[in-house]
């Protein structure tokens, strides 16, 4: 094996055991939406093995629910996971250039592996990367067979605030990549305009939106490198 | 949930995915691109933040959520491990939660 692989820190297992007990919960508890909205276990479960995007995954399955047109649910979905190009144009170096590192590395890009990754020591973030993405997708996955099989016996996960995790977990990750004055102009700007324009426009397009605050770093010069 | 509607969003979201990795592996970055395209993720994933702390739909998204976020974020900045900061902020919303919060 190659010398990243060598050792895996132990800060790193347990970050992904944490981030990957919490995407079990919020797994389970698509599962169990998706079967409670009338999809079948086979149908939820390859959703969550083919698509691996919670937020789109959910967004589509309750406009379908509530009596949308899977059309809709579709382009929703995508809308949601637009982001994700900007993600991987920023995460390729880390993601490996070969075939197989491309064409994998590209279906286990969520957030938190974009995040983790970024956070990461660069030296070892190609290991953060795979080692996070191999465990949300197998948890994911995991909490999916179970909410879709026993959803009804589960409690409900907002009374285990696991709502609360992720958005802690991704500014915990986001922390040690800001860095300068223009950085945080950005970022605070970013964030505020995604804020301001949620409740007008539909999911997805407000963080698209806070890119703008790109604008608000001024010269790139001033950006560390 | 019809079979191609999911086979449209996963075949969507896998092509949206796999193109930046393509995009950035053709073409050979200027140092300025880089620090361009590293700043918009850092920017999306604040704005990811704030929208998946606050807002719950387009609305708000209640004030126990928001209150678990700031103890974990409290915890992030201490520099403590992220599995404290997941179950800070986890543990935080839910005790609100159990007290009626909504």
């Amino acid at each position: 094996m190659r010398s990243i692989w060598r050792t895996v820190s132990v800060e790193y297992l347990r970050d992904a055991a944490a981030l990957g007990a919490a995407m079990v919960v919020v797994g389970a508890s698509f599962g169990a939406l998706a079967v409670s909205a009338g999809l079948s276990t086979l149908t939820a479960v390859a959703m969550s093995l083919l698509v691996f995007a919670g937020g789109s995954q959910f967004l589509a399955v309750a406009i379908v629910a509530s009596g949308g047109a899977p059309v809709a649910a579709v382009l929703g979905g995508l809308l949601l996971n637009a982001r994700h190009l900007p993600f991987g144009l920023a995460v390729a170096h880390v993601v490996g250039r070969s075939w197989p590192a491309r064409l994998i590395g590209a279906h286990v890009m969520v957030d938190e592996v974009v995040a983790f990754a970024r956070s990461a020591d660069p030296r070892r973030a190609r290991q953060a990367y795979w080692l996070l993405g191999a465990t949300m997708y197998t948890t994911w996955n995991l909490g999916t067979v179970l909410g879709a099989w026993a959803g009804a016996l589960l409690p409900d996960p907002d009374r285990l605030g696991v709502d609360a995790a992720f958005p802690a977990a991704l500014f915990a990750l986001l922390l040690p990549t800001v860095r300068g004055a223009a950085t945080i102009r950005a970022t605070v700007s970013g964030a505020g305009l995604a804020l301001a324009v949620t409740p007008f426009v539909p999911a997805g397009l407000p963080v698209l939106i806070g890119l703008l605050g790109l604008v608000a770093a001024g010269r790139l010069a001033k950006v560390p490198a | 949930m019809t079979v191609w509607a999911v086979g449209a969003l996963a075949l969507g979201t896998y092509l949206i995915r796999l193109s930046g990795l393509l995009l950035r592996g053709r073409l050979t970055v200027p140092d300025r691109t880089r620090r361009l395209l590293d700043l918009a993720a850092t920017v999306l994933i604040a704005a990811l933040v704030a929208t998946a702390a606050l807002t719950q739909g387009d609305g708000f998204a209640g004030w126990a959520r928001p209150a678990g976020v700031a103890l974990g974020a409290l915890a992030a900045w201490r520099k403590l491990p992220l599995v404290v900061v997941v179950l800070v902020a986890a543990g935080g919303t839910a005790v609100l939660r159990l007290a009626g919060v909504p």
